[in-house]
């Protein structure tokens, strides 16, 4: 029986051009953790007001995110995906767009539809488990939440191309996590998209794991954002508890997108506060050290450390948004409440635009 | 009229719809520049421009995932793949997406897609390449599901499927993209989406069939006739939605049927369409349906394709079976 070698073979040194270079990336910043602008040259071109309405969705969406959490034990949400942590990833980069762009999110992505247009109460019957949930309301550019992971890269990677063929200066954004990069979907769609030089901007929220999996499982690449590079396109790293890093990111993906540049990933560096689902218990395999130091990255404490140096935002700002995003929240959960409930027939006639005799039928048995 | 191979009829509806419609776009593995490998799309890049008729990379489920945003944004994609057992990489575009999109959305988006794919054997083809997977589509909610048999249908019913503004799986037999020429009409017709056909009248047994089976089945009818027996046979041309009221109106006369289908046979339509006649004409029945199949393997080494598929003789045997229950 021969004896299979455990031992790495000696491995040549020195300048090897045929072997690919990876050089590493350091994540964009443009504030420090203090709050002081780092790096001018990429502060987005933001109104004062501008960046108040940045903070006060920010805000919106961590109140949001807290009342999600009651609601989904009082058993009145039903499948949700928290989101405190990732504000600055998904209020940022849709903040970076026009409401001409188009999103194709995944499940987390909740934020991004609600503040591209879907009203927060067909985000709760989503949640619910209600089709009036994915009934998107008409100039409102969005798909519905994507289950399949990497499914939504290949719709966005489509809608570019349409947006292309039509001469539209438009872009579609899609988002996935640090494990839907290893689906062979992520790999198809940015390959496409550098292929047909599409405008297209796939946005990875890495926030470290996926469910219980840490990033070093998923891959052995030094970071997602290389995985451009197999594909042909650009690839850029961002520091994602950074608003207005991602918004300068995402603003300058996108123009170059709508002025035939093709695509851009993103890879926002994040980190959820909670767990990956409401039936997670991240404290498996989580240290509360880890969780320490990602606290003390929150995004919006960064963020509004900023603005309340250039004396735009207070403490009282803060909480009067909590109270509307409370009162939001209570009134938007009363909506989806009240909604009419759903009926079979209702579902057998959404299936085809004209009903097929065979489903005609099976209606009259649900009568 | 013009004397047309069922390739060049596939062909002719594209170029038809195409030409009609410049929503319509044609997209796929060598479909562009070449015109296909089969030549079903032989000059259609040239006459509509590579904005209209395209190649691809080589990944099958982003041709099924660009067709269904392309398919949001008011496109209407052909999208082929290039041979029927690739399609298990598309699942998820195709019959996931797609079929799901206007029942997710509540009719917000559809999904106004023909993803043709060729298939069948008899040709001593490849592995994977003539699978007979309409069983697959026919279980999924939300697609339609069409194996043409003949020039005339073929062209026709493709150019139901490309107007139809839900995913239509549109299936086109190898054997029969070039066994023989027919009237085709130039320019644009229809035949409806879920309506049979009855293309041979007979009196005693049913013999319900789609695809090359059709032609296998008209055979048997022959060898029948001179026995006897006065068989009619009836051509699916579309599986899903199944036209059973066609199947019940023919059992009433002949009071016996048996399905014949190039599928295994528990795969594909036959089980379905067995337990439909069973809600629905029991009473008229002298036998039980019985079906003449491919055995239940992995579809076989092209050396042993002439055995593994249905045959005329066996065809004949199972009609005898019916006939003497």
């Amino acid at each position: 029986m021969s004896k299979v070698s455990t031992e790495a073979p000696e491995v040549k040194t020195g300048a090897q051009p045929h072997v690919v270079k990876s050089e590493d990336v350091k994540p964009l910043q443009v504030l420090s953790p203090e709050g002081e602008v780092i790096n001018p040259e990429y502060m987005p071109k933001l109104s004062d007001e501008q960046l108040k309405e940045v903070m006060y969705r920010m805000v919106f969406t961590r109140t949001w995110d807290d009342r999600a959490v009651n609601l989904g034990r009082q058993g009145r949400l039903g499948f949700y995906a928290p989101v405190s942590g990732q504000e600055a990833t998904m209020v940022g980069s849709e903040y970076a767009l026009t409401k001409e762009d188009f999103v194709c999110p995944g499940y987390r992505d909740m934020p991004q539809l609600v503040w591209h247009g879907l009203p927060l109460y067909q985000a709760f019957l989503y949640s619910r488990g209600h089709q009036h949930g994915g009934q998107i309301p008409e100039g409102v550019n969005v798909l519905m939440p994507q289950i399949i992971i990497g499914a939504q890269i290949l719709h966005a990677t489509g809608i570019g191309m349409g947006f292309k063929l039509k001469g539209e200066k438009r872009v579609a954004i899609t988002y996935t996590g640090d494990g839907g990069s290893s689906e062979g979907d992520f790999y198809e769609g940015l390959n496409f998209a550098g292929s047909f030089k599409l405008p297209v901007i796939y946005f990875v929220q890495n926030n470290g794991y996926a469910i219980t999996t840490p990033y070093e499982k998923q891959t052995g690449a030094q970071s997602i954002a290389h995985k451009a590079l197999a594909a042909g396109i650009r690839g850029v790293q961002v520091d994602g508890m950074d608003v207005l890093a991602v918004i300068s990111a995402v603003q300058e993906a996108a123009e170059i997108g709508r002025n035939g540049g093709g695509a851009t990933l993103i890879e926002g560096l994040t980190y959820r506060f909670r767990p990956h689902s409401m039936a997670d218990d991240a404290t498996k395999y989580r240290t509360k050290d880890e969780e320490q130091e990602w606290n003390q990255k929150d995004p919006i404490v960064r963020f509004g450390k900023f603005l309340a140096k250039k004396g735009l935002w207070t403490e009282e700002d803060t909480a009067r948004v909590k109270e509307e995003a409370k009162a939001a929240v209570n009134e938007h959960i009363k909506k989806a409440e009240q909604t009419e409930k759903m009926s079979i027939s209702g579902l057998i006639d959404s299936m085809f635009e004209h009903t097929p005799p065979h489903l005609e039928e099976q209606k009259a048995d649900f009568q | 009229m013009a004397q047309m191979t069922m390739i060049d009829a596939i062909r002719d509806a594209m170029r038809v719809e195409l030409a009609r419609d410049p929503s319509v776009l044609v997209f796929g593995e060598d479909v562009g520049h070449v015109g296909g490998v089969f030549r079903a799309t032989e000059g259609l890049q040239k006459e509509f421009g590579e904005q209209r008729v395209f190649d691809t990379p080589l990944a099958e489920s982003a041709i099924g995932g660009l067709a269904v945003g392309l398919g949001t944004q008011g496109f209407r994609p052909i999208a082929e793949i290039q041979f029927v057992g690739f399609i298990y990489e598309a699942l998820d575009q195709m019959f996931v997406q797609a079929a799901r999109m206007r029942y997710r959305s509540g009719g917000r988006y559809h999904a106004p897609i023909v993803f043709r794919t060729p298939f069948g054997g008899g040709v001593k083809a490849a592995e994977l390449h003539t699978d007979s997977l309409e069983g697959l589509a026919i279980q999924t909610p939300g697609i339609k599901v069409i194996v043409p048999s003949n020039p005339y249908d073929a062209k026709g019913l493709l150019i139901s499927a490309i107007r139809d503004n839900d995913p239509v799986f549109f299936m086109e037999h190898l054997n029969l993209y070039r066994a023989f020429r027919a009237e085709v009409p130039e320019g644009e017709y229809t035949v409806p989406i879920g309506k049979a056909n009855v293309v041979r009248e007979g009196k005693d047994v049913t013999i319900i069939a789609y695809g090359l089976m059709v032609h296998t089945a008209v055979k048997a009818a022959e060898e029948l006739e001179k026995n006897g027996v006065s068989a009619e046979v009836i051509d699916l041309r579309t599986l899903m939605p199944l036209d059973i009221d066609t199947i019940v109106a023919s059992i009433q006369k002949t009071n016996r049927a048996i399905v014949v289908q190039e599928a295994q046979k528990t795969s594909g339509a036959a089980a379905e369409i067995i337990a439909q006649i069973n809600e629905k004409a029991i009473l008229h029945l002298e036998a039980p349906v019985l079906r003449c199949a491919g055995p239940d393997t992995v579809y076989p080494y092209a050396q042993i394709e002439d055995a593994w598929l249905p045959t005329p003789a066996r065809i004949v045997k199972t009609v005898n079976q019916v006939l003497q229950f």
